[in-house]
């Protein structure tokens, strides 16, 4: 809950609003020997929400972790606010974590606390926010997120969905700039990811914030993506990037047609094979009367 | 007039107008950094003043998070309490309506639950003891059931894993048992040699170390290192298991959890107890060896009186008590382990509670061997 004036929660001038927010530069990012991206160049705008998007292994939360400082580069660089994430050391790295926030797949949330204690958590270690105030922060973020009155619930007590909700509460309760998000609809149903899906976009148009989202969910991606960046796994890094409308009727590169129109690769034209045409289940009934055959005479 | 910078926030004081009312100006960026300080400055200020009045110009603040917000509505319902209000002048549009938003959602916000009185939380507290000591019956039934199933098919054991527990409890704890015994040997007789000297008694120490160790400490000190290595190690495997799905995984395969995980583990604690309580005897006596051979005292007088004063059915009770803690011990770690809730602090939880209920159960279980032991002169 904020409003820009002269500047964002970050301190991004208004006039900079076109200069992006997250620099990816030359990125190489790998475990020991094997290379899972080389070569990537990436630009997050202020405002956008931007989804990464491939297939499992391409790397997509390897490049999120990878922004978020969670691992290091084998060469290259990640700049927030003109800021490198991997080199910042002590309370400049703090500020650099303090700007953002991240949610985890399955939510992270610590199950001794309860939820009210969680959303708390960062306001009483990283502020000297009063208790009234603090309470009064969270709460209203739990509010923000539709969790009123689940406050002294603990983790375990809520839905997929509520654990999801919670955690992206915990993860903009400081007002960070960009909020990261790793697969925010894995497990959930249509419904309970479609209402993730609204309250994404509303955090993004109300206040002007800024998300970076992992996800394999195409009905997410056409309902909340401002620019979706396609990584691929054989190619190491990005393919294409654009709108997800033009990218699906218009991508000419093969990897993202058959993404977006769930083909499989390999298969003639590449159709998912029909379903097999079984026999009916109920067949005829019985006839009656081989159950139930004439007494035999004595 | 007073003006104080804090990071990029700027708050100015201003002489009481006629009406009574305070007033300030606040400039810059009202956020998480800043808004802790401002508050703070803000009461004492209007708290020096004496006044529940308070203007405050907002025209020149150019970003306010959350934070900034609910220190505004925090304040004015602090004034309005005593009597007087917050009056934001000059709030831009923006401010305006992301304040509305919020005292919006604020009044969403549930209102904290009421903490029980004693008498409830007495009553909550009893009722969660009587459902564990339901639950622990229960686990009595579900595991003689298992082991009952084990026995008559022991193929349907899974050896493998019998081992592999064997290894865990037995092979890899021998080391800090054979430490412990030996410095327990070598304190207890050193502190009873010394008040034993002065009647010229030190010879006795060997009679005191054997039987004490043979029949009380051996059993009891080897259980409680037990509790604390592999009933806390039982605990915390099966409870992350259990919170990773494994024994659903298990359970829905039409497979006995307790059969396949419990009863290897189990029988593992009961073979290796015994024999580490020996290992803890041998070494204890060792120990006092050590200090009887420093004071002056042959090995052959030592080891003499030793066998004198024990019998087997000493060594034999000693060895029984200690089968009996490591079913104890074995059994309230995996029946921990399987009643585990759910996250991280569960699993911790179960382990602390495993170590905590086995050495209650063995205190208890050694006192009541004590009355048994006398009863029956044995």
């Amino acid at each position: 809950m904020s409003f820009t004036i002269d500047a964002t929660a970050c301190g991004v001038e208004a006039g900079d609003r076109h200069a992006p927010l997250i620099q990816v530069r030359a990125l190489k990012a790998g475990y020991g020997e094997r290379i899972i991206l080389q070569n990537v160049d990436l630009d997050v705008f202020p405002g956008e929400v931007l989804i990464l998007l491939g297939g499992s292994g391409c790397g997509k939360s390897t490049l999120l972790k990878q922004m978020i400082g969670l691992e290091q580069p084998l060469s290259g660089s990640v700049l927030i606010n003109d800021r490198d994430v991997h080199a910042a050391r002590g309370a400049e790295r703090t500020r650099i974590l303090h700007g953002f926030g991240v949610s985890y797949q399955t939510g992270a949330l610590f199950g001794s606390l309860s939820v009210l204690d969680n959303v708390l958590l960062p306001l009483e270690e990283c502020t000297d926010l009063p208790k009234p105030l603090r309470l009064r922060v969270a709460r209203m973020k739990l509010a923000q997120v539709g969790l009123a009155g689940f406050e002294d619930h603990a983790p375990s007590e809520l839905s997929g969905g509520m654990v999801k909700r919670a955690a992206i509460a915990r993860a903009m309760v400081l007002d960070p700039c960009v909020l990261f998000l790793d697969e925010p609809s894995a497990g959930l149903d249509p419904v309970t990811s479609a209402e993730l899906d609204a309250l994404i976009l509303d955090l993004a148009r109300s206040l002007g914030m800024t998300f970076v989202i992992v996800t394999h969910e195409l009905a997410s991606v056409f309902a909340i993506a401002d620019r979706v960046i396609m990584l691929d796994k054989s190619r190491q890094g990005i393919v294409a990037q654009g709108d997800p409308r033009t990218l699906r009727d218009h991508s000419t590169d093969p990897m993202v047609h058959d993404f977006f129109h769930r083909h499989v690769s390999g298969r003639g034209k590449g159709e998912i094979p029909e379903p097999l045409n079984r026999e009916p289940l109920n067949p005829e009934p019985l006839n009656s009367e081989a159950l139930n055959p004439e007494p035999l005479s004595p | 007039m007073q003006s104080e910078l804090f990071s990029q926030v700027k708050l100015e004081e201003h002489p009481s107008t006629a009406s009574g009312a305070f007033s300030a100006t606040l400039t810059g960026r009202l956020d998480v950094r800043s808004t802790g300080a401002i508050w703070r400055r803000l009461r004492r200020l209007v708290g020096k003043a004496g006044t529940s009045r308070l203007r405050l110009d907002v025209s020149g603040v150019g970003y306010v998070d959350a934070s900034g917000l609910a220190l505004f509505v925090e304040l004015d319902e602090e004034l309005r309490a005593r009597g007087g209000g917050l009056e934001l002048v000059g709030p831009r549009a923006e401010l305006a309506g992301s304040l509305e938003r919020f005292q919006a959602l604020s009044r969403g916000a549930a209102v904290p639950a009421r903490r029980g009185g004693v008498l409830e939380r007495i009553g909550r507290g009893a009722q969660a003891f009587w459902r564990d000591v339901r639950d622990l019956v229960g686990f009595v039934g579900l595991f003689v059931s298992g082991f009952a199933q084990a026995f008559r098919r022991p193929g349907s054991i899974r050896w493998r894993d019998f081992w592999l527990s064997c290894e865990t409890v037995g092979a890899n704890a021998v080391l800090i048992i054979m430490l412990i015994g030996f410095l327990m040997g070598l304190i207890i007789s050193f502190q009873s040699a010394m008040p034993l000297r002065m009647f010229g008694a030190e010879i006795y120490v060997a009679r005191l170390l054997g039987l004490s160790m043979i029949r009380e400490l051996g059993p009891l000190v080897t259980a409680i290192i037990l509790a604390g290595r592999s009933g806390a190690s039982f605990a915390a495997e099966l409870g992350t298991m259990k919170i990773n799905q494994e024994l659903d995984a298990l359970t829905t395969m039409g497979l006995d959890p307790v059969r396949l995980l419990v009863v290897p583990r189990m029988l593992a604690a009961m073979c290796m107890t015994p024999l580490l309580t020996m290992v803890f005897i041998v070494f204890s006596l060792i120990g006092g060896a050590v200090v009887m051979f420093s004071l002056g005292y042959p090995l052959v007088s030592y080891t003499n009186q030793v066998t004198l004063s024990v019998g087997v059915g000493d060594l034999a009770n000693g060895l029984f008590k200690s089968f009996i803690f490591s079913l104890l011990v074995g059994w309230i770690g995996c029946v921990r382990g399987l009643q585990t809730g759910q996250g991280a602090w569960a699993v911790g939880a179960a382990t602390t509670s495993a170590v905590v209920s086995g050495i209650i159960l063995i205190a208890v279980m050694d006192g009541i061997f004590a009355v048994l032991y006398y009863v029956f002169h044995y």
